[in-house]
């Protein structure tokens, strides 16, 4: 599904990701750990397609294609889907007008007519229990005024909406209640299917009781220093990143 | 890849899709302004002698008159003896129905997404097409006249009916208003005019559409709407003009006359050809518009999409003399390449509890510049007068402006006035967040500036809403950065 190679990247003329590889084949989940400004979320921003990084060296494939050769909305419509740590606040449009576009365009790009308004509703609504969302906020300006937790199930929401080949969610879970915590962990693992992977990226061991990753990986200072299984959160959550340090000084 | 730069260049450059002209026989008066010219439009249009007299008094004017200093851009310099006050396309003989409009022009307005023919028209919209100084066709007269309601060229209104024109013309906008409405005052060549009976709601949306089309003329058309006590209507102006190297000067002027419990609303969707990307051409678009709400509890109400001229210089305002009136302006101003907006509105409380509303959007890409100028007036009889304003300003990338002049000037304790203002820029991250949803740059754009303007695209009649949607989509295509 998603193959990294060699991966370095740099914003404002400093190295920030500095040779990245992973490999995530179709049904697997992957989670990424690493301690704060080690790369996580710019690992997140090189693959959506950012602007302001530069890759430098090294390639991607998205199931097939060349990623780094797509525009940002192309690979959203290939199926590439960021949940951000921090969503935007856009005011003036309407949070089921967006869902709607966005929709819309996805499915433009695979040759698909708009979806008829009546099956929209109904798919807004599925999706809307999936994540426990409060309705009141789908006619809202998007993610204006929003709670920190009701923007992270809004994007949650989304993800459920756009059903992505590969959703990366980008601490999903900080911001999040204990409850809303246990209904977003489950929506998506109902999302989970052979045809989908997910890349989430957290902090915290407690999400991964909820979504069980199939490996963990210890991203720090630009480099994926430690991979291993659910084990390996466990021990982190128990030692910290400090032991790692001194991995990576012997690499 | 394309950045958002290049899209938003692209957006800047994008063509006026209006820019055709039209070849047919035209009347046309030659270049200059002086008495004789006043004395030959006026026969031309077979006027009596009252209105002649009334064009002098706007000719000796604007003879005194200076062009304004104040506004927020350089005027550039007009030349009006350059120009040509009269341009008509030639007429064979009286038309008496839409069967004889000469079908190059019925062709011209079908290109335009007007057609004249009622079987073709939308539902629902009758329609008087002005092209170049002269009104070639009303649809849904007979309609309309069942009713009482007058709707009908200013030429036709002179001729049908005098005593109307004669006493409201100049009531709310006199000859000596400004340089530009004396102008006019001189040599208006053509326009609408409505006239709404007591009691009557007028069942349709009344709209002109003006088109200029002749080389080195100016568009100096005039509207005159009256509702009469308990009546309502609602009326939509919209424009465009070919594409042309040289500036052309539109100087109209509109007048709104809301007897008791009337109300009036006008709306614009202004598209004149705005120029090239390097500033070269396009319309200027100097235009006076003046309610008065004379009656208690009338109301009238300005909505405009302003989109295309070079410059646009226009304050929308309204007197509010009767107690308990109301009046809005609500405004979407765009300028983008080197486009100039200096709009706003004026309003003026002079009965008691008089209410005002004011939401001005401005919107500026490219090197765009964009001003809001606004005056609230509240009198000493004007008890409880109450004014809302609000004013944002949306800039897209990083050579644009945007300002605001609001001046308030209150002499009764009892009024309340209010102000917001806001500035904010379309930010990168927005956009990505919109990319990352697989919304491509140019429609994250629309999406953001539609939602911006929704407020007031809200206030216009639903047929136009979507026009001025999409306009204003056309309008900012490739202007992120
Ligand atoms: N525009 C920028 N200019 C300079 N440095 C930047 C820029 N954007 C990110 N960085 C730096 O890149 C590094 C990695 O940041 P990133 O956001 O990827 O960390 P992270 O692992 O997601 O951290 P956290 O756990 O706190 O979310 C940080 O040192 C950050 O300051
Ligand atoms: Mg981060």
């Amino acid at each position: 599904m998603l193959t990294i190679k060699n991966l370095h990247a740099e914003v404002d003329g400093k190295e920030i990701l500095k040779g990245i590889d992973l490999e995530i084949r179709k049904g697997e989940v992957h989670a990424i750990m690493g301690p704060n400004g080690s790369g996580k979320s710019s690992l997140a921003s090189v693959l959506a397609g950012r602007e302001n990084y530069t890759v430098t060296q090294g390639e991607v494939n998205f199931d097939g294609k060349d990623l780094l050769e797509l525009s940002p909305e192309d690979r959203a419509r290939e199926g590439m889907f960021l949940a951000f740590q921090y969503p935007v606040e856009i005011p003036g449009v309407s949070n089921i007008n967006f869902l709607k576009t966005a929709l819309n365009e996805i499915r433009a790009y695979k040759g698909l007519p708009a979806m008829e308004a009546k099956e929209f509703l109904k798919l807004t609504k599925e999706k809307q229990q999936l994540v426990e969302f409060n309705a009141n906020l789908m006619n809202r300006s998007l993610n204006e005024g929003f709670s920190g937790g009701e923007k992270k199930r809004n994007e949650i929401l989304q993800l459920a909406m756009l059903d992505p080949k590969l959703g990366i969610l980008d601490e999903t879970d900080s911001g999040l209640d204990i409850d809303a915590l246990r209904i977003v962990a489950g929506g998506v693992n109902k999302l989970r299917g052979p045809e989908k992977s997910f890349l989430v990226i957290t902090h915290y061991q407690r999400l991964l009781d909820y979504i069980v990753p199939d490996f963990v990986h210890v991203l720090y200072n630009g480099r994926i220093v430690k991979t291993g299984t659910k084990e390996l959160a466990l021990e982190l959550e128990e030692k910290g990143y400090d032991w790692l340090k001194e991995a990576e000084v012997h690499v | 890849m394309r950045n958002s730069n290049e899209i938003i260049d692209d957006i800047a450059n994008k063509e006026y899709e209006y820019g055709f002209t039209t070849d047919i026989e035209m009347d046309i008066a030659p270049a200059g302004l002086n008495e004789d010219v006043i004395r030959f439009i006026s026969a031309k249009k077979e006027e009596p002698e009252w209105l002649l007299e009334w064009r002098l008094k706007g000719y000796q004017a604007f003879k005194k008159m200076q062009l304004p200093k104040w506004q927020h851009f350089d005027m550039p310099e007009m030349d009006f003896q350059k120009v040509s006050y009269y341009a008509a396309p030639k007429k064979k003989k009286q038309l008496n129905s839409l069967d004889e409009v000469d079908p190059e022009l019925l062709a011209t307005f079908e290109k335009l997404g007007i057609p004249l023919n009622e079987q073709k028209a939308l539902s629902g919209v009758a329609v008087d097409a002005v092209f170049d100084s002269v009104s070639v066709a009303t649809t849904f007269k007979g309609k309309l006249k069942e009713m009482g309601v007058i709707f009908c060229s200013f030429g036709e209104a002179v001729r049908e009916h005098p005593d109307l024109v004669k006493k409201y013309l100049g009531s709310v906008v006199p000859h000596s208003d400004n340089i530009f409405a004396a102008l006019n005052a001189a040599v208006f060549s053509d326009g609408s005019f409505v006239y709404i009976p007591k009691g009557v709601r007028c069942p349709m949306e009344l709209s002109t559409y003006f088109r200029i089309n002749a080389q080195n003329t100016g568009q100096f058309e005039r509207t005159l709407i009256i509702a009469d006590d308990n009546s309502y209507v609602s009326y939509l102006e919209g424009c465009t003009a070919p594409m042309r190297d040289e500036n052309q000067l539109h100087a109209a002027v509109v007048e709104l006359v809301a007897m008791d419990h009337a109300e009036i609303k006008y709306s614009t969707v202004q598209n004149w050809y705005p120029g090239d990307k390097d500033g070269k051409g396009g319309i200027y678009n100097f235009v006076t518009k003046r309610g008065i709400c004379k009656g208690n509890s009338s109301k009238i109400s300005w909505t405009q999409v302003e989109t295309g001229s070079a410059i646009t210089w226009k304050y929308p305002s309204v007197i509010l003399q009767g107690d308990d009136a109301m009046g809005e302006f609500y405004s979407v101003a765009v300028t983008r390449n080197k486009q100039i907006a200096d709009t706003g509105t004026k309003i003026y409380h002079l009965g008691r509890n008089t209410r005002s509303r004011i939401i001005s959007k401005g919107i500026s890409a490219g090197q765009g510049e964009n001003t809001y100028r606004g005056l609230v007036q509240v009198g000493p009889r004007a008890h409880n007068a109450r004014n809302f304003t609000q004013c944002d300003s949306l800039l897209i990338g990083n050579r644009c402006g945007a300002h605001t002049f609001p001046y308030i000037e209150s002499r009764n304790k009892s009024a309340t006035v209010e102000h917001e203002a806001t500035t904010s820029k379309i930010g990168e991250d927005q956009i990505f967040y919109l990319n990352q949803r697989g919304i491509d740059t140019e429609k994250a754009v629309a999406l953001i500036v539609n939602g911006y303007a929704k407020e007031v695209l809200n206030q216009l009649p639903m047929e136009f809403a979507v026009e001025a949607q999409k306009l204003l989509s056309i309008t900012l295509e490739g202007s992120v950065g």
